[in-house]
């Protein structure tokens, strides 16, 4: 199963980056608006018809791709890196230290989310020094995601970390460890590390399909990756206005978002395994 | 008698459960919430000699684990000092502080928690000896090679994981890596408490070889007394944190003369004594967060007189190398 999902996501990942290279071929447009022509059917050159603006569903689908799999990938990798980091550190050093990064988590848990993230998403870059055609980029709008949702994304991560750590630094392996003049830095890296990376792991994949469903919220309120960049989140909140006419605007989109996040957990429990020396036998 | 190679005095270790701030307005009130403190070693002193094996015993809950990993560096001593080869340990920094770090060395009682699940054998023999310098990592392939085969073990099996080994092979991967660091003093933490009989003696005969062979000095916590007297030179008794008597291993069990120790001897099971009635010590061991005053087994003790609640007994010299903790000494015997 594992093995299926990795190529799954290869295919797809491949398939969006082949997403200008399919508009040319196909003489197509995921751009421009052609309103004498919205909501054809399938067929002749638009494979998957066109939106309720006129522009090629399957092009959008794949730029989309390109957009979502980014944003999911890195920002799952992002959190599981603050919050690996962060748990460690809670997990083994315990006393003020883990207070103190506990109560932030606990604080960070506690925010309402919307309106922080309305907050973070208002403040205006060119403020912090970007030039405005800078700040107005794609670019910017997908690393302002990335950076809004780690940003509180990492508490579950580091709570599941710091739990594991708690446990493991008690075991009698981090004690011999310690018996033997390992510096705390190395038990961490060496005998901690190795022993979380299977929920550290899981918990990340499994974040990926969040972090893409989070991206449509944040897109249905305005404040995700600005249009006409099409990402799977916005291209599904456009179609429901239409929905009852067309259903199959938001049948591929939900399909993709659907198959990606299944392929990334498929993908996580793999990669458990394939981590874990007593599951490999 | 030589110089000591390891001197514990009066070592204590309390572990205390601090409140929180809700538990600390809670007994401001008035609710029964207090900071818990549990005496799990208490004033203890003993030295060891180089080359001797000396045996703790006790009951579970009676502070030996504890005492053994203070002994090993893994718990600071709450009050009182270890002294290795004369030097305070604690007061030690550098290369020196390693160099004590590395000599006295731990062997568990578990032997599936005791090893690193994603390491293979290799890297956990070889971790440590890299690390500081004992081998290069060139070398590190031939230096576990030799002391996989000193403890028995098979060099070609060093690519595999800890679970992939039998309970017996795996305290041997556990000797082994304490081995690698060529330490001088090991303390076995009820180290083959978990495994078969069979796999029992094979360990301890490893241990008897491995001294001979490192000019080892040994620590062995055990609550089996047969155990005890097959390999220890000496025993000490530990009863609730505290150390109730000590002495030579012929001594402890021929002439006992705390209540205490005639008690666990009574219970150990003998070949020679098939049917006997079977006394137990009465009651149970009391809780460590409220020890009774006085000697700590006054409560449990048939032959406690109305002192034995009021002082503590010290630690006195019954005879050359034999002392025990009781008001009687002795006399009851």
């Amino acid at each position: 199963m594992a093995a299926a999902s990795g190529v799954i996501l290869v295919l797809l990942s491949l398939l969006a980056l082949a997403a200008p290279l399919a508009e040319a071929q196909l003489g197509v447009s995921g751009d421009a608006a052609d309103l004498f022509n919205r909501l054809a059917p399938p067929g002749g050159a638009h494979l998957l018809g066109t939106d309720e603006v006129g522009r090629d569903v399957f092009v959008r689908l794949l730029y989309g791709g390109q957009v979502s799999l980014a944003v999911g990938l890195s920002t799952a990798v992002l959190t599981g890196l603050i919050g690996a980091v962060i748990g460690l550190i809670a997990g083994y050093f315990g006393g003020a230290i883990d207070t103190v990064l506990m109560r932030i988590t606990d604080a960070i848990i506690s925010l309402p989310l919307l309106p922080l993230l309305i907050v973070l998403a208002a403040i205006d870059l060119t403020k912090l020094g970007l030039s405005a055609e800078a700040a107005a980029s794609s670019e910017a709008g997908m690393i302002r995601i990335v950076a809004i949702i780690a940003l509180v994304g990492w508490t579950t991560v580091a709570r599941l970390v710091r739990a594991e750590t708690l446990s493991l630094r008690r075991r009698d392996f981090v004690r011999a460890a310690r018996a033997q003049g390992s510096t705390p830095l190395r038990i961490i890296a060496v005998h901690i590390l190795p022993n979380v990376s299977g929920p550290l792991v899981v918990a990340t994949t499994l974040s990926v399909g969040n972090v893409i469903l989070f991206e449509s919220v944040l897109s249905f309120l305005g404040l995700g990756i600005q249009p006409p960049t099409p990402t799977w989140g916005a291209m599904l909140t456009n179609a429901q206005e239409v929905i009852w006419d067309t259903p199959a605007l938001a049948l591929w989109p939900g399909l993709m978002i659907f198959v990606t996040v299944i392929a990334f957990n498929f993908l996580g429990d793999g990669l458990q395994d394939a981590l874990d020396p007593q599951a490999r036998e | 008698m030589s110089a000591p190679l390891l001197e514990i005095r009066n070592v204590s270790k309390r572990f205390v459960r601090r409140l929180d701030l809700a538990g600390k307005i809670a007994s401001r009130l008035g609710a029964g919430v207090s900071e818990e403190t549990v005496h799990a070693v208490d004033n203890v002193s003993f030295s060891i000699a180089k080359g001797e094996v000396v045996g703790l015993v006790g009951e579970s809950g009676c502070g030996k684990s504890t005492l053994g990993r203070v002994v090993a560096g893994i718990h600071k001593p709450t009050e009182g000092q270890v002294f290795f080869e004369g030097q305070d340990v604690a007061a030690l920094t550098g290369a020196r502080k390693r160099e004590a770090t590395l000599a006295i060395q731990m062997i568990f009682q578990d032997p599936f928690a005791s090893l690193n699940p994603r390491m293979r054998v290799e890297d956990i023999i070889g971790e440590a000896p890299v690390y500081h310098g004992l081998t290069t990592r060139a070398g590190a392939a031939s230096y576990v090679d030799e002391i996989m085969t000193k403890v028995g073990l098979d060099p070609s099996l060093k690519k595999r994981y800890p679970h992939q080994f039998s309970g017996g092979q795996r305290q041997r991967i556990g000797i082994a890596r304490a081995l690698a660091v060529k330490p001088k003093f090991l303390v076995c933490d009820e180290a083959i408490a978990a495994l078969d009989v069979s796999i029992q003696a094979q360990v301890i005969n490893l241990f008897m070889d491995l001294r001979e062979e490192f000019d080892l000095t040994y620590l062995f916590i055990s609550h089996d007394l047969s155990v005890v007297e097959h390999i220890a030179d000496r025993v000490v008794i530990m009863y609730l944190g505290r150390v109730v008597e000590s002495a030579g291993t012929e001594n402890v069990f021929e002439r006992p003369v705390h209540p205490y120790t005639s008690a666990l001897l009574a219970e150990a099971p003998r070949l020679d004594q098939r049917k006997r009635a079977f006394v137990p010590i009465k009651g149970e061991i009391p809780s460590p967060l409220e020890p009774p005053h006085g000697c700590h087994f006054h409560p449990r003790c048939p032959h406690a007189v109305p002192e034995c609640s009021a002082d503590p007994p010290a630690l006195e010299t019954v005879r050359t190398d034999h002392v025990a903790a009781c008001h009687l000494r002795g006399r009851f015997v």
